[in-house]
């Protein structure tokens, strides 16, 4: 169970016995520094952060916090233990033993998944690549620095399946995963959202609160697979996820909390105020909201899709905690209801469960989002200001599936291509609103110190003080 | 009275900074954690305290413990209702100390200003806290019974003086002491214990005496202005000398001064209020001789001269000793001044001692206070290029701003 670290790749799957295996991993390794150093996060090689690593799987050993050298973090291979007899769940194959080598015929569709997965988290690091210059502090330095490193080592994680399993087709999958580039017009990433900028903290708070909430749906529902190596992979993705998600929500709250202090302190809700008291209006956040919730929700695909069909019947993919369902897992007979445009109105249809497996996840999702957001509400709350935060309607500013073509508005009327032009200003943050949330990025990196814009986090990490030095320079 | 409970330690997560990730459910090897659509919770009776569910929290909310009865654990429906974490009000010292539930509730209340219960300054003394129990309170005797405030105004406070024989009462300048009033209420029950400030410095009202002041307001309306008879109030303040009067604690952990050389000390206060600040400027006073430097600055604010507890005493000690800022709202013929009025009229100073790690601010008095001196303390710092926003969370976490309000 304990990783072993004099190995050159810490690993907990007993690497040293798979000779093949080991090489070709090695092989892979000076190449994906080498993306590190290239791609990683800017001028940060010299910096010691406050980081956490797993010394071993089991829940005392694998949050172990040091200060350490980002080139220097030991990314390894780490798979939660199996767990015995354990079958596939769900599908065409339920009852049978789950696999431990890919089965012949779901080969090439696992490798989809299992690239299509591996290739969000380099690309996330390759979007925040710039934002350690503009910290708003120390902690936050170091929170965004550990959502990297654990990004890089998901990429990991995907690499160690596709070298494993997949023979020369993984080996060529995992070089091609090193090679494109996020935002890149000639070899970009997969898949939308992840060649989107992240251009400042908003952003990132944003996107690790909704992208990164999106990316704990996926895992869960791989981690359900029959492929048993993928399972134990992203059950142990999962537990590194959920610090992404904290530095999200946490960091938006924050956010919140450090506008509503000001308009109670200056009596104001005019944004133009804030604005020139330098913190961002709450009108702002929820436009950056509705943009990352919008974009986020198309990751999840076509309400109606043959391959997520597929993908469950066949056992590859999972629901959202399938094993704590109490239906039949395998879907025959039951209905989804899924929203359509007609005209001017959505309606709602029933349709076969099984080919609607991608908005129920997506629904799932959007349970997830909303309940986070009653948290942040909170916030206004308890300072007595009225404004509360709301998510958008599902099918506003979609790019993909049943909403693609038409224009709807935050709370759900379906209207024309004259009122989206004149409105969507109002919904969706606008150049000047990027403009301003960026003017407000500076370097803030004395311990204990906050920039203006957010306020201090009601706890450190590992328990540590707030103005623990987490990160040292030089 | 109840026998003393025996104490335990309860899990329980952080709602206010859980962001219900599920990775603790998932991580429990005894499945102790449980959630609904609100919370996640810990269930008292499976959880073992293995702490394997620590580590694992990206958040931290999951490190949270409270001391509580151990036949009366938070239940499961109970911590799925709450919005925030019950306050702390675990004894540090004694260990065998109990706190009545109605002095941590007023403990609740008197320190919500500052997010909870608060650190003491580095250097405050180590407190003893509820040596005198419920169960066995100890008998103090009246030696003392003054009126504070002039007999033509119409809020009446007392300083009256305890003394407690052979009963050792080891208090600190910002403590409070508990009164037991003697009788039963309507209902046949004994009355509930009020909190008291100590007004006299840790070697007692007279030193060598072990005797301690406090400071009493005879209570004789709500806070609705509704003719009421305080119990514990008018039972002190009509003590005659040699009255017997039951006490409980000390009490308070938080609200202690700062001992070492060089301390500065930032008093606001109104009425009452003024209890521990005058034992404070007491303590310091008896020291004076040592020239251990620090500044002593206190804005004391009430409706008339004649109704400012310790106004003579006050009077007469050297401004180079204390930097005295008084506000009255209520005098004829002049304008109504507060005691934030007051801070902003000092702002070069306040916001010097405000900049000054060896400054240690107190506030007590009423609520309605608090907001008043916060807007002041931000102007103050506006002015002189601070971020109050900023400046007052680093108050706290360097335990430099204490707030007691009631």
């Amino acid at each position: 169970m304990t990783i072993n670290y004099s190995e050159r790749i810490p690993n907990n799957v007993d690497l040293a016995s798979n000779k093949t295996l080991q090489r070709a991993l090695e092989h892979w390794q000076p190449r994906f520094l080498d993306w590190w150093k290239e791609m990683g996060p800017d001028e940060s090689a010299a910096l010691n952060v406050y980081l956490r690593t797993a010394i071993s799987v089991d829940p005392q050993g694998w949050a172990h916090f040091d200060h350490v050298r980002m080139p220097d973090y030991r990314w390894g291979i780490f798979l939660t233990p199996p767990e015995k007899d354990r079958k596939v769940n769900f599908g065409a194959h339920k009852g049978e033993p789950a696999w431990q080598e890919v089965p012949g015929e779901y080969r090439s569709t696992l490798r989809r998944i299992i690239v299509t997965q591996g290739d969000t988290e380099p690309a996330s690091v390759e979007q925040q690549r710039h934002l350690g210059l503009t910290c708003p502090s120390l902690y936050d330095l170091r929170n965004i620095f550990q959502v990297n490193v654990e990004e890089g080592r998901h990429l990991w994680a995907m690499v160690y399946l596709l070298h494993g399993y997949f023979g020369r087709d993984g080996r060529e999958e995992a070089e091609a995963l090193l090679e494109r580039r996020s935002g890149d017009a000639d070899n970009p990433r997969i898949l939308t959202a992840f060649n989107e900028k992240t251009p400042d903290w908003l952003s990132f708070f944003m996107f690790t609160f909704i992208t990164d909430r999106d990316g704990k749906f996926q895992l869960a529902a791989l981690a359900e697979s029959g492929f048993d190596p993928l399972s134990r992979t992203c059950r142990f993705m999962l537990t590194e996820e959920a610090h992404h998600l904290f530095v999200g929500e946490s960091g938006i709250a924050r956010i919140i909390q450090r506008t509503c202090d000001m308009m109670n302190q200056h009596k104001t809700d005019d944004p133009a105020k804030l604005r020139g008291l330098g913190v961002i209006d709450l009108p702002t956040i929820q436009r950056y909201l509705n943009f990352h919730f919008s974009v986020t929700s198309d990751l999840y695909g076509s309400e109606v899709s043959s391959n997520a069909a597929s993908f469950y019947t066949n056992g590859l993919k999972g629901r959202f905690e399938e094993t704590k369902i109490g239906d039949d897992h395998s879907l025959a007979g039951a209905e989804y209801p899924v929203m359509e445009v007609i005209g001017d109105s959505i309606v709602t249809k029933h349709l076969p469960a099984l080919n609607t497996l991608n908005e129920r996840l997506r629904d799932d999702w959007v349970k997830d989002v909303d309940a986070a957001i009653g948290r942040w509400n909170k916030v206004p709350e308890k300072a007595a200001i009225p404004f509360r935060f709301k998510l958008p309607h599902k099918g506003f500013h979609r790019r993909i599936g049943v909403f693609a073509e038409s224009h709807i508005s935050p709370d759900g009327r379906v209207i024309s291509e004259a009122d989206w032009t004149h409105q969507h200003r109002n919904w969706l943050p606008t150049s000047e609103d990027q403009v301003f949330v960026q003017s407000l990025m500076g370097r803030v990196t004395e311990p204990g110190k906050f920039a203006n814009w957010i306020a201090p986090p009601l706890r450190g990490i590992n328990n540590q003080p707030v103005n623990f030095e987490y990160v040292r320079f030089g | 009275m109840n026998a003393p409970a025996e104490l335990v330690r309860q899990h329980l997560i952080d709602p206010e900074i859980c962001i219900r990730c599920n990775t603790c459910e998932e991580t429990c090897p005894v499945k102790a954690i449980t959630h609904d659509a609100r919370n996640y919770v810990v269930n008292f009776d499976v959880c073992e305290g293995c702490r394997a569910c620590v580590p694992p929290c990206p958040t931290g909310a999951i490190d949270s413990w409270r001391k509580i009865a151990k036949t009366q654990p938070y239940t499961l429906e109970q911590q799925l209702s709450w919005d925030s974490l019950p306050t702390e009000t675990e004894p540090e010292a004694g260990g065998e100390s109990e706190i009545p539930d109605e002095v941590a509730q007023i403990t609740a209340i008197a320190t919500a200003g500052q997010g909870g219960v608060a650190a003491p300054p580095w250097s405050a003394a180590h407190p003893y806290i509820g040596l005198h129990t419920l169960s066995r309170p100890a008998i103090a005797t009246c030696t003392g019974n003054f009126r504070l405030t002039a007999e033509d105004t119409s809020s009446e406070i007392h300083h009256i003086v305890l003394d407690f024989g052979k009963t050792a009462i080891p208090v600190l300048e910002g403590q409070s002491l508990g009164i037991v009033p003697p009788g039963l209420d309507a209902n046949g029950k004994p009355h509930h214990v009020r909190l008291y400030s100590i007004a006299s410095p840790r070697n007692g009202e007279r030193p060598g005496y072990n005797n301690v002041s406090i400071t009493v307001k005879r209570v004789t309306s709500d806070r609705d202005g509704n003719p009421v008879r305080g119990v514990a109030s008018n039972f002190l303040c009509d003590l005659k000398k040699g009255d017997a009067v039951k006490v409980v604690g000390p009490y308070g952990t938080s609200f202690l001064m700062p001992n070492h050389p060089g301390a500065s000390i930032m008093m606001i206060c109104t009425g009452t209020g003024s209890a521990p600040m005058r034992a404070m400027t007491e303590r310091r006073r008896r020291r004076i001789a040592l020239n251990e430097g620090g500044d002593l600055m206190l804005f004391f604010g009430a409706r008339t001269p004649g109704e400012l507890p310790y106004f003579g005493p006050l009077t007469k000690l050297p401004q180079a000793f204390l930097d005295m800022n008084l506000a009255f709202s209520r005098v004829p013929g002049e304008p109504k001044q507060y005691v934030q009025d007051r801070i902003r009229a000092r702002h070069e100073k306040v916001a010097a001692m405000l900049k000054d790690e060896n400054c240690f601010i107190y506030i007590c008095g009423l609520k309605g206070m608090e907001a008043g001196v916060d807007e002041a303390f931000a102007e103050v710092c506006r002015q002189h290029g601070l971020d109050w926003a900023q400046l007052l969370p680093e108050l706290k976490a360097q335990a430099r701003y204490h707030v007691e309000t009631y």
